[in-house]
């Protein structure tokens, strides 16, 4: 149990580390954020940030290791050799220290007074160094003739240590010295080498210890200066190669920008963009590539290009030569007719027979020149302000009196005129009153104009038989009929949904459509209001409010609509006044 | 000349289809006579001076719009063009050189002779009528325009578009009003038959057809005889 219990308690602390870690990983990221993100989205996205940086950090730390092996071997060697003129110079002032003391006359007793300053004077004189502390060993009988130390700088006396004091007596070396750093009093420091030795007075005076100062200080002026200008060639270096890596890396992916840059025109539609040879082997079989399968799909482009407006010329040819003997037809049905009387039952049944089969000839073959010149790109909008009630108005009023159903029009808005091209809009709303007519069985027919501030909406609503969801998907194809078995009454070629569709895209509009079998169906053109309105949403809902719209229909109002792109010609009507 | 018995010269390349439209057209009691070529045509035209003539645009030889131009450069007689494209460079084209109307092959024959029966209809105002407009005397029963006594030459359609815009002026018309009264058509037409006239017309009498004074655009409505009433 006990066991178990630590375990938790471990556990707990465990868990408090790590929360505290993240706390601060937390609060350390906040600061580097805005730092690091950029670059690391620029170190993910550049290849040649990537090779900069690597290289950059290479040469970098090749640079610093240099340089710091270089000032600790210069500040190495600088500092031994001074180090060993210190105890070269300390050992001959100590030898001619100890010889003015070995050669003093012990009778004279009145020179013991002086010799603490001759002793100064002959180390200053003998050594390099002005620094000179001299100080009698502790646990001698007292001799008061000698002064127990003298100096010639505080600086020195102070900067004598312990150890350094205590190794001198205990060991049988006859030279310490210890590296110390020396405080001035106005505040300065500089490093310096203190070599200890002793001096053994005459008399009975005893053993002193001898202190002399090196001061270091123009050896770490030395350094430093060497040190700066390591550090200057280290930066100079860095600077230069980071140019060199910039210009290398410019000069190898030169290349692939402009392998870049040439796709990116051909993938724009200029067709003639090609990839300039680069001189390098292994480029120009990339650049050779990529030119021949730009060839490749230019030719295949004009080839398709050429078929299709050759099917284009060939259906619009076909259709233009099929008009003069169907005119001829007609003319010749017109005559038969008007002698119809002359007859026989027979007879005159081909004649209505011959004259309504070339009248929907007729229709078919001009709904067939329409979808043709769509197919071909070459559709010309003849626009004019109109106003769509009155426009819709009109066509239910056209096709009431062919109608059992009695059409309703709901004007909600849509009052003001809209640029657009009245024959065609007429086209989309006679075909879909039409429509609704013959799929309306007999119900009534609900035609709402409305509008918002980006688009005008029209809806044809039937409560006829409706569709089912795989007839909905097919409703704008051509030549597709709902129910093929069904009588129809107004006719159609069965490319009028297809050319409406075509005649809303056109004036960057749709036309949609919601139906359910049994519960009829509502047909939705929206019209954008400007040439500016590129996003826009319908004002009246796809889906009807009368019906619930069933799971996975929740989306009533189908959502904004993306302008259409279609290849128009514009010549409004009034463009010579 | 009574209307029936209305002359009209058939211009087609297609026998089968001249031969079917002089059945309907001799049918309705007008007399019919063929040309089968361009330069056929214009030699038709001249010996004998039909009341109407009936165009087609593909033609062997000289094409239709040439044929146009020509017998428009002597005579204002009405012309219908027939074509087989509804595209709108050859329909323009057409009306530009100076046809009047233009029926879309395959046409509704009963169309056909509604269209002919409009260009030959007789001017139905006998009454003794000068308007005025702009600097324009306009003589109704003499079909005539003169300026400053000077005649205008215009064809009986520009004649008849001017006297209705003149008889009401600054009254706006419609497109489709003038395709009703001046083409006889009952329902929604091209209105650029009407658009290619008025600058035909316009080219004619007025002194500046770029900045037109007595036949004036309203926008998005239609036009109207007169300056714009500041």
């Amino acid at each position: 149990m006990a066991e178990t219990g630590s375990r938790g308690a471990s556990r707990r602390a465990w868990r408090r580390v790590r929360l505290f870690g993240q706390r601060v990983w937390l609060r350390i990221r906040r600061f580097i954020r805005p730092v690091i993100d950029p670059f690391a989205t620029l170190w993910s996205r550049s290849l040649m940030v990537r090779t900069m940086t690597i290289t950059g950090v290479v040469t970098g730390a090749m640079i610093a290791s240099a340089g710091v092996f270089v000032l600790t071997s210069v500040s190495n060697d600088l500092y031994s050799s001074r180090r060993d003129q210190a105890l070269q110079d300390s050992a001959r002032a100590t030898v001619a220290a100890q010889g003015l003391l070995d050669a003093f006359d012990t009778a004279d007793r009145g020179g013991l007074s002086s010799l603490a300053s001759s002793v100064t004077q002959t180390v200053q004189d003998t050594s390099a160094s002005q620094m000179i502390f001299v100080r009698r060993q502790v646990g001698q009988t007292p001799f008061l003739e000698i002064p127990s130390s003298f100096d010639t700088t505080s600086v020195l006396v102070q900067a004598v240590s312990a150890e350094l004091t205590s190794s001198v007596r205990s060991d049988g070396e006859p030279q310490h010295w210890q590296p110390v750093t020396f405080y001035r009093d106005d505040g300065d420091s500089s490093p310096g080498i203190i070599v200890a030795s002793s001096l053994t007075f005459p008399s009975g005076a005893g053993v002193f210890d001898l202190f002399i100062g090196y001061d270091l200080a123009d050896t770490e002026q030395t350094l430093s200066f060497v040190a700066r200008t390591l550090l200057l060639t280290a930066v100079a270096m860095m600077l230069f190669i980071g140019l060199l890596v910039l210009v290398i890396s410019r000069i190898v992916f030169r290349p692939i920008r402009v392998a870049a840059d040439t796709s990116r025109r051909l993938a724009a539609g200029e067709a003639d963009a090609r990839m300039p040879r680069q001189h390098d082997e292994h480029f120009d079989v990339l650049s050779d590539g990529f030119n021949d399968m730009a060839d490749t799909l230019q030719a295949r482009i004009h080839e398709l290009d050429h078929l299709s407006a050759m099917q284009q010329r060939f259906v619009s040819d076909v259709s233009h030569e099929l008009r003069t003997p169907l005119t001829t037809i007609r003319l010749a049905s017109e005559v038969l007719k008007g002698e119809q009387d002359s007859l026989g039952a027979g007879q005159q049944r081909a004649v209505e027979v011959l004259s309504t089969q070339v009248e929907r000839f007729e229709l078919l073959l001009t709904d067939l020149l329409e979808i043709s010149r769509y197919d071909a790109g070459r559709v010309t909008l003849e626009t004019e302000p109109t106003n769509l009630v009155h426009l819709v108005d009109e066509v239910v009023a056209s096709l009431q009196q062919l109608s059992p159903s009695v059409i309703e029009v709901r004007a909600l808005g849509g009052y003001t005129p809209v640029d657009v091209d009245a024959r065609r809009i007429r086209r989309i709303v006679s075909n879909l009153v039409g429509n609704a007519i013959e799929h309306g069985e007999g119900h009534p027919i609900v035609v709402t104009i409305d509008s918002n501030a980006d688009a005008t909406a029209i809806a044809v609503r039937d409560w006829g038989v409706g569709m089912s969801e795989q007839s909905v998907t097919h409703v704008f194809d051509r030549f597709w009929r709902a129910d093929p078995s069904r009588k129809r009454t107004l006719g159609g070629t069965g490319l009028g949904l297809a050319i409406a569709r075509e005649d809303a895209a056109v004036h960057g509009g749709f036309l949609e459509v919601w139906s359910r079998l049994g519960e009829g169906s509502q047909f939705r053109l929206t019209l954008p209001k400007r040439e500016d309105v590129t996003d826009y949403m319908s004002p009246i809902a796809l889906i009807p409010e009368d019906v619930d719209p069933h799971s996975g229909q929740v989306d009533v109002t189908g959502g904004w609509l993306k302008r259409p792109f279609r290849r128009i010609l514009r010549s409004p009507r009034e463009g010579r006044s | 000349m009574g209307l029936m018995s209305a002359r009209i010269l058939v211009v087609d390349d297609d026998r089968a289809l001249a031969e079917m439209l002089s059945m309907v057209l001799q049918g309705e009691g007008f007399l019919v006579e063929h040309a089968y070529d361009g330069p056929a045509a214009v030699d038709q035209f001249r010996a004998s001076r039909p009341d109407l003539v009936l165009l087609d645009v593909m033609l062997p030889g000289l094409d239709g719009i040439g044929v146009c131009e020509q017998i428009r450069a002597e005579s204002g007689v009405p012309i219908i063009m027939l074509t087989a494209r509804t595209d709108t460079r050859d329909v323009v084209r057409g009306l530009e050189v100076g046809a009047d109307d233009y029926v879309v092959k395959p046409f509704n024959p009963a169309e056909l002779i509604a269209r002919i029966r409009a260009r030959l209809r007789e001017p139905q105002d006998d009454v003794s009528e000068t308007l005025a407009i702009g600097d324009l005397s306009i003589d109704v029963a003499g079909h005539q325009v003169t300026r400053n006594g000077e005649v205008i030459p215009l064809t009986p359609l520009e004649f008849d578009l001017l006297a209705i815009l003149a008889r009401k002026p600054q009254q706006v018309f419609t497109r489709e009003v003038l395709l009703e009264k001046v083409w006889g058509y009952q329902y929604k037409a091209d209105t650029r038959l009407v658009n290619v006239h008025v600058q035909r017309l316009r080219a004619k009498i007025e002194v500046d057809p770029d900045h037109p004074v007595i036949v004036t655009t309203v926008r998005g409505v239609g036009y109207r005889a007169g300056a714009r009433a500041e």
